[in-house]
């Protein structure tokens, strides 16, 4: 199974939906490679670039509740995957763009509000965060300098089986006629 | 006994449960549209898997811009078309004889009570309203929908909305459904399923409720259902008198067998008051921030939306027009009538809606999707505002730098003539 490490984009709204994630005039495009150079491109957001190298460099993105609400469009996980985007770490995602994470092999990992409280108090202004997620433990660790917080996080069993078939495609091939 | 409706629809349409907590259903209705559709399409064609599960419960139309606006677009519908043709599904709507997908399927008699639908489009849970699970999902599942007529779903737990008392004069099921929203918040329903309960609920009319039904989706539920009824039978009646031998009684027993059994389970009941409802509208970016028409009056609009999955059939055309006619919208607006369906156009032409709307110097546009998600017939420019019947008020949602408020089409319709938010009562 792929890695599911990396550094750290902050995120500090709830309710970021999926016109912000991806605008709806890109979903004329049928290649997922086009969709990468738009993701987060209308988000209104203070402190938010795509120009900064926090937004161009990581790969797992932390924000608050119902992140991914609107859109059924799979273009939103597609783009964060184009721009190297495997894990988003919320306090609560919209069914939808949950189910598409996992269905694309990726993660959406739920946490409590107070942990992601914690997590966006104690490292959202430190430079270089990263995260490391142990999906054996389900376990992920979030570090910068030399602070280390570790949270526990609940993943269905089924969600777990197709991020190690790699998406819901692979998965169904193997098990439904 | 002690089972919500959805779960009789998952008992039923279980195929198995490979993880305790996770149900794979069999899906009786695969609906597809030219946006989220060719990408899975394409895949499947990739794979060298370039075949569907069963072709008559296949469901596709270009809806979302059409005709075609560009290159990009024409070839989104080439996909579509050429697919459906290939794979002999009959039930595809080009060109002409397309509309809004959640109009134009439940008009056709596709859905039934205790079906499970999935369409890639958030909208589905519009369906809900003849009784059925139906959900909106990514291009993924659809891809396994198409291949394999699966799909996967969360164990649902059912909120209880019941409604208590009548809506007044001037007040609709868009004016319920934001109110609703407003109290259970925008993830209010994340994960459940919702019901509409209530005398009200019972005596709506199937437009109205899927009115109701179309706007779950913005309070996070995964569909939102209404009992399938009298009022349902009817709408399906001449679609489903056949698998009935024409015994109606029958034919209602059936559909009723669906309803929630009164010792069901729920997560939550929620209590609304229908009496004290008034003409409301959003005010902000998302759905649940609601106020009343009245503490929004005389806020600038630009352009004014009828149309949608939302409220762009004939009884939203209807309202509209009996507030319209005989007047001039003012100059400072200008009104887009999209009315959902070829056949809700040849309706509303018939009626004379067409003219009252022409003559108010709205302009009407053919049947789609395009501008309540700013693709297409009426992208606001920066800094707009557009008083609006469809079902999303996101930044930017129907244009970059555009603002939506949501309202009913009695209130749209009120707000063209003034060119400013106006309270629809003040014309009925």
């Amino acid at each position: 199974m792929r890695k599911f490490e990396g550094k750290v984009l902050f995120l500090d709204r709830s309710d970021i939906n999926t016109d912000e994630i991806i605008p709806a005039k890109y979903l004329t495009e049928i290649e997922k490679s086009a969709l990468g150079p738009h993701l987060l491109e209308d988000l209104n957001l203070e402190g938010f670039s795509t120009d900064s190298d926090e937004f161009k460099q990581s790969s797992v993105a932390i924000t608050r509740a119902n992140f991914g609400c609107g859109s059924s469009r799979e273009h939103a996980p597609w783009a964060f995957a184009e721009c190297g985007y495997h894990t988003i770490i919320a306090s609560g995602f919209a069914r939808i763009f949950r189910q598409n994470m996992f269905n694309g092999g990726l993660l959406a990992i739920e946490l409590t509000e107070a942990d992601i409280e914690k997590i966006f108090n104690k490292y959202s202004s430190c430079q270089d965060v990263t995260v490391a997620v142990d999906m054996d433990s389900s376990t992920l660790t979030v570090s910068a300098d030399d602070q280390k917080s570790t949270f526990e996080f609940v993943i269905s069993g089924f969600d777990r089986a197709l991020v190690e078939a790699g998406g819901w495609l692979e998965y169904a091939d193997e098990n439904y006629d | 006994m002690k089972q919500t409706i959805a779960d009789k629809i998952f008992e039923k349409h279980l195929r198995n449960e490979p993880f305790p907590g996770s149900f794979v259903l069999d899906i009786d209705v695969v609906m597809c549209h030219e946006i989220t559709t060719p990408t899975a399409i394409l895949d499947l064609v990739a794979r060298g898997k370039d075949r569907v599960f069963d072709p008559t419960k296949i469901k596709a139309v270009i809806d979302h811009v059409t005709p075609s606006k560009d290159s990009k677009t024409a070839a989104q519908a080439k996909v579509l078309r050429d697919w459906a043709r290939r794979n002999e599904i009959k039930d595809f709507f080009d060109v002409g004889r397309n509309g809004v997908c959640h109009a134009i399927f439940p008009e056709k008699g596709f859905i039934r009570p205790g079906y499970t639908v999935i369409m890639g489009d958030s909208h589905t849970c519009t369906h809900g309203a003849f009784g059925a699970f139906s959900a909106g999902v990514g291009t993924t599942d659809l891809e396994v929908g198409i291949l394999k007529g699966v799909c996967a779903f969360r164990k649902p737990a059912t909120i209880k909305i019941n409604i208590n008392g009548k809506l007044r004069k001037g007040v609709y099921a868009k004016d319920l459904i934001l109110h609703i929203i407003s109290v259970l918040t925008v993830n209010g329903a994340t994960d459940h399923v919702v019901e509409f309960h209530g005398e009200q609920i019972t005596e709506m009319t199937m437009e109205s409720r899927m009115t109701l039904s179309n706007m779950a989706v913005e309070m996070g539920a995964t569909t939102g259902i209404c009992m399938p009824d009298e009022v349902t039978l009817d709408f399906l009646w001449e679609f489903v008198k056949e698998d009935y031998n024409n015994d109606k009684e029958a034919a209602l027993a059936d559909f009723k067998s669906w309803h929630s059994d009164d010792d069901a389970v729920y997560a939550k009941v929620v209590e609304i008051d229908a009496d004290a409802l008034v003409p409301v509208a959003t005010f902000g970016y998302k759905p649940d921030q609601v106020k009343t028409m009245d503490e929004l009056s005389g806020q600038r609009v630009d352009q004014v939306y009828l149309g949608s999955c939302t409220n762009g059939r004939l009884e939203d055309l209807a309202v509209a027009a009996s507030i319209l006619d005989g007047k001039k919208i003012a100059d400072t607006v200008r009104l887009i009538v999209s009315p959902a369906t070829p056949d809700i156009y040849s309706k509303a032409l018939e009626a004379g809606y067409i003219k009252i709307f022409m003559d108010a110097g709205a302009c009407l546009t053919n049947p789609t999707c395009g501008a309540c998600l700013g693709m297409s017939n009426g992208v606001l420019a920066e800094g707009e505002i557009c008083a609006s019947t469809t079902n999303r008020n996101f930044n930017g949602r129907m244009g970059k730098g555009g603002m939506v408020h949501l309202m009913s089409p009695a209130s749209a319709a009120a707000t063209a003539i003034n060119g400013k938010i106006t309270d629809p009562r003040e014309y009925l």
